[in-house]
């Protein structure tokens, strides 16, 4: 009996020395990638903001706070943020509002649906840099078509990627166009995870058809709005691709520096390393700032039961 | 009220198709440019079908550029991060899942954080620690910084979890060692999940853009997406040449997309809501 106990506890002991083992060695890659390519570059940053560090000079004097005082005070990071601004709220309005009206328009039985979200999906799956050159075509403001359209129906051209005026938002139009069918994809499957019987409950009390989208449909798709917004808030704030790909010098006045742009511009082709791990840290805060806010908003779920 | 649901019908109808239209616009204009010369590029008004269906194009871009080796590069580095990432992200699940060991929770919350901060604000202290182990201008300097885990383990977390443990107890009285039940429990068991986060850790590692920029001096060594970049820079207005380019490199992304549509929106719908 005492025997029998003492083994099964020893065996009992055996495997869970076992089961460590495991979880060690099936742990142990994640956590180098973990350490590697964050732990050990967060540290890092922050040692690197608060020096003089370059990559053009063997330079690495500790300077305390001096380039976060020099990029608070920079105009260009100030010009670079007031973009970032424009760009995140012309694109979540626009991106947000088409995107929920065309997965409402989808959001039925309809012929050529699947043809449908295929084609507003498309410009999603594609790589940025293939799509934005066709783009580049359309903006030109000799040969390109969106000129070419404007002049035949009467209107002046534009000068599109070219114009200090209109160059970020030719930026915006593009990835309005590259990223609707995300969200649309996301707005579907939001409506169509709401049951039918609510939205039948509706109509039997007489409900209009607006009705049933003001009144139902919209307050039970709060969670996925506002995962919508913030998320997209999010990817604004951290955008660089298509404004280096279309307008590879910060366009005309540098009227497309966004706030990425402008610490890739620091650290790697003005060499001004701890002047851009300075200017990361600082859109890091902002950036965690949302995302506070997103936990906080994400916790308030809208429930009919 | 049925009545006005159908009245409406065809004004939706061909609503979507026009916004269907405008969207796909791009790329069928791409495609029909690709065959075009510099006089109907530069004719107005604009020439839409090109007057003769031309493959020049297609070879004034490899003249160009070294477009194939870009190609090879970029399809071999996104394949085998994505192996790495996605062998790395289930073994950490089915630990982090499955299995006690001390630390689990402290692990849980180190690879959540590393979620919050931006890819920009890694990068900078990264490219130093890459170019002292002399990995620039290599694959592997392309390869292992992208390895961002913490997003597919989290996905495939979740799909662990819904396995059952009685699955695992009832291998383990068999006498099945924590490696072969991982192998030939979890993993078949989880095909779907481990397709979706494939899906999705595929094209980010496809369409990756800042990392390759950064790290690459040498042409050999660039991408796809770095490739297009400075081909951009190289042809001033050619747009023809610049069309070819762009649909090779978009056309083998199109058709897998139209193939694996349902797999693509569940990568979507899954990774978008869950997190």
């Amino acid at each position: 009996m005492n025997a029998g106990k003492r083994s099964l506890s020893s065996r009992n002991n055996l495997q869970a020395r076992e089961q460590r083992r495991a979880a060690a060695v099936m742990i142990t890659p994640l956590f180098l990638t973990l350490f590697f390519l964050f732990l050990l570059p967060v540290v890092f940053v922050v040692a690197m903001s608060l020096t003089n560090w370059s990559l053009t000079t063997p330079a690495r004097d500790f300077v305390g706070t001096k380039n976060f005082r020099f990029v608070l005070n920079d105009e260009r990071f100030w010009k670079a943020m007031g973009n970032t601004v424009f760009y995140t709220a012309i694109k979540l309005v626009a991106d947000t509002s088409i995107a929920l009206f065309i997965a409402t328009l989808l959001d039925r039985k309809i012929h050529f649906r699947r043809f449908f979200r295929i084609a507003h999906f498309a410009p999603v799956v594609v790589p940025i840099t293939a799509s934005s050159l066709i783009w580049l075509w359309f903006y030109d403001p000799g040969i390109g078509p969106l000129n070419q359209v404007l002049v035949s129906l009467g209107l002046p051209a534009m000068q599109w990627l070219y114009s200090e005026k209109t160059a970020l938002l030719s930026v915006i139009l593009f990835s309005v166009w590259k990223g609707l069918g995300y969200n649309v994809i996301l707005f579907l499957a939001g409506l169509q995870s709401i049951p039918e019987s609510y939205l039948e409950a509706a109509r039997i009390d007489g409900a209009s058809e607006r009705q049933v989208f003001f009144k139902v449909k919209l307050p039970l798709l709060a969670p996925v709005t506002s995962f919508v917004i913030m998320m997209g808030i999010i990817n604004c704030l951290k955008v660089f691709t298509e404004v280096d790909v279309m307008t590879p010098n910060h366009g005309p006045l540098e009227s497309t520096l966004l706030l990425v742009t402008y610490i890739y511009d620091q650290s790697f082709v003005r060499g001004k390393m701890g002047r851009g791990a300075a200017a990361a840290l600082v859109l890091f805060i902002v950036i965690f700032g949302f995302t506070l806010v997103q936990r906080a908003f994400g916790r308030k779920n809208v429930s009919y039961d | 009220m049925k009545s006005t649901m159908k009245k409406r019908y065809p004004v939706i109808f061909v609503f979507l198709i026009l916004s269907s239209a405008l969207m796909i616009f791009p790329f069928v204009w791409m495609f029909l440019s690709a065959f075009k010369t510099s006089a109907d590029v530069y004719s107005y008004p604009p020439k839409w079908i090109p007057s003769s269906f031309k493959w020049t194009n297609f070879a004034e871009v490899f003249k160009k550029i070294p477009f194939l080796r870009f190609y090879v590069n970029s399809i071999g580095v996104a394949f085998i991060q994505t192996f790495l990432q996605i062998a790395i992200s289930a073994m950490g699940a089915f630990a982090l899942t499955k299995l006690e060991f001390p630390g689990r929770k402290k692990m849980f919350s180190l690879m959540q954080s590393s979620m919050y901060v931006p890819e920009v604000v890694t990068m900078i202290p990264l490219f130093l620690l890459v170019s002292w182990a002399g990995l620039v201008d290599t694959y592997a300097g392309l390869i292992l910084p992208g390895l961002n885990c913490a997003f597919t383990t989290i996905l495939l977390m979740s799909f662990f979890q819904t396995i059952p443990n009685d699955l695992i107890d009832a291998a383990k009285i068999d006498g099945c060692g924590y490696y072969r039940i991982f192998l030939q429990v979890m993993l078949p068991n989880s095909r779907t999940a481990i397709g979706t986060a494939s899906l999705f850790a595929f094209l980010t590692h496809w369409r990756s853009y800042m990392w390759p920029l950064i790290v690459t001096n040498n042409v050999k060594m660039r991408t796809l997406p770095i490739g297009l970049k400075y081909l951009v820079q190289e042809t001033s207005s050619e747009y023809q040449t610049l069309m070819a380019a762009s649909l090779m490199a978009i056309i083998p992304v199109l058709v897998v997309y139209m193939l694996m549509e349902k797999e693509f929106v569940q990568s979507i719908t899954l990774t978008g809501l869950k997190s």
